[in-house]
């Protein structure tokens, strides 16, 4: 098979002359790790509080988290991107819409894409909350609520606070596939770190250096997240339950 | 506000449905070799070769470590050329379905193999041992006493994660094979009523998964070893 290796293809200048090859990787890394930071933080916090609206003794308030889950799992996240980016700004009152459209392009692909992700990786976060609480004995909740703590305080001080300490593990999964699930993001033309592969596949007919690149940077991103969750998890873990001090 | 108009949708059921039948093509034989592949994949994991086990670690964390859409773009991109050059085939023969599929399995592959070594690993230590006391080999020991006991209890969760599979099928729109969703997409775009076919798509997909969830649920409760 006759194919000429060429690593130097990037650091050549793009064909628009503005940066090289190189440039444009790591602008699609950014890109890839700004959407997944943004999204993750607002996953966690919505998941957090569907997760514990799922646990409370309130059958609308559980009820509603319970669809909100079963409506984000059950749609394929593409499905999903394609209507926040091409369905929603048809949706809203036609000024808002308007005004969103005449917004910069990139902006309207990158919250497209942060809230889509956000709320899909939400659903999960969500579900992995749920268990959390459900995995503490009940005499916490009891114990909690026979000291005179009302039940937000319970949560807030008692049931929270162990919970979440507990479920790390499932999360670092959860972390480790929001950046997995930003690729799809490339569907609708963000320049993120997949989208720029394809790119250099195209002006550099290079396409098995480009894609062994960008491959590296996704293990990468994959090797710093495990250790970075594997040190967060040393930390906190509790003590006296199974791998704690 | 939108103005709802859903009338491209019954004219266009048929070619839906067409796109369908791809989806499901491509799942089940996913699923298939994903789940055969992933148990040879687990058993090399748990043996006591260490280049055997050392090979299976290093595909499963290559794998899961790699988005899909990566995996699908290596096979719609790059594989195909590589095959047509290695076999000297025509050039653009139309290897798309083929190459799609075989991405996903050899992706699935990796996920359900870690489903299956933890399904092996849960079956108690004492079968292994009670089955070589009765003089069978590792082997045997294997295929008739701890696989069929450990696929019992992985039934869920296989399921489960066949239900994934079928949603990550649309992801196949970046190869540009109109399965279900791409063919919604392509309606839509034809008759610039992508809002409406979106929505039909998503319901669509909502429906299927809430189901086979739900049917899967209810085969767990009933599998339950007593």
């Amino acid at each position: 098979m006759a194919y000429n290796w060429n690593w130097d293809v990037f650091l050549q200048p793009t064909a628009t002359g503005d940066d090289t090859y190189l440039g444009w990787m790591f602008y699609g890394l950014k890109m890839t790790i700004a959407l997944s930071l943004s999204a993750w933080v607002i996953a966690l916090a919505l998941g957090a509080v569907v997760g514990v609206l799922r646990t409370v003794p309130n059958k609308w308030l559980s009820g509603f988290a319970a669809a909100y889950v079963e409506v984000f799992r059950n749609i394929p996240l593409l499905v999903q991107l394609f209507l926040w980016y091409f369905v929603m700004p048809e949706l809203l009152p036609v000024d808002w819409g308007n005004a969103l459209k005449q917004t910069n392009p990139v902006l309207q692909q990158f919250l497209a894409s942060m809230l889509c992700l956000a709320l899909f990786t939400s659903a999960r976060v969500a579900e992995q909350v749920r268990s959390g609480i459900n995995s503490l004995p009940p005499g916490q909740k009891n114990a909690g609520l026979a000291m005179g703590f009302t039940l937000p305080q319970t949560y807030r001080f008692v049931l929270l606070p162990m919970a979440v300490r507990l479920i790390i593990p499932p999360l670092t999964s959860e972390f480790l596939n929001i950046f997995k699930n930003s690729a799809v993001c490339s569907t609708i033309g963000l320049l993120e770190l997949a989208a720029q592969g394809r790119q250099l596949v195209d002006y550099t007919a290079q396409p098995y250096e480009s894609f062994i690149a960008v491959t590296l940077a996704y293990l990468l991103i994959n090797v710093v997240v495990m250790f970075g969750m594997r040190w967060v998890e040393a930390h906190v873990r509790v003590p006296g339950y199974i791998g704690g001090k | 506000m939108h103005e709802f108009d859903w009338s491209s949708i019954p004219g266009a059921l048929p070619f839906l449905w067409d796109g369908m039948v791809i989806s499901l093509q491509i799942t089940v034989t996913a699923v298939l070799v994903g789940i055969v592949w992933g148990t040879l994949l687990a058993l090399m994991r748990l043996s006591s070769i260490k280049p055997l086990s050392w090979f299976a670690a290093a595909y499963v964390n290559l794998f899961r470590a790699v988005p899909l859409v990566m995996v699908l773009l290596w096979f719609f991109l790059i594989v195909p050329s590589f095959l047509e050059s290695l076999f000297g085939l025509p050039r653009g023969s139309d290897v798309r379905l083929a190459s799609a599929i075989t991405g996903f399995a050899l992706f699935e592959a990796a996920y359900y193999s870690e489903i299956i070594r933890a399904g092996i690993q849960s079956v108690s230590k004492g079968q292994m041992a009670a089955a070589s006391a009765l003089g069978m080999t590792y082997g045997q020991a294997m295929r008739l006493v701890v696989l069929p006991q450990a696929f019992r209890n992985m039934v869920p969760l296989l399921l489960t994660q066949g239900i994934i599979l079928f949603q990550d099928t649309s992801l196949v729109y970046v190869s540009a094979l109109a399965d279900f969703f791409g063919a919604a997409y392509k309606v839509g775009d034809r008759d610039g009523r992508l809002v409406e076919l979106l929505l039909f798509a998503g319901a669509v997909y909502f429906v299927i998964c809430f189901t086979a969830s739900r049917i899967v649920r209810y085969c767990q409760n009933k599998l339950k070893v007593a």
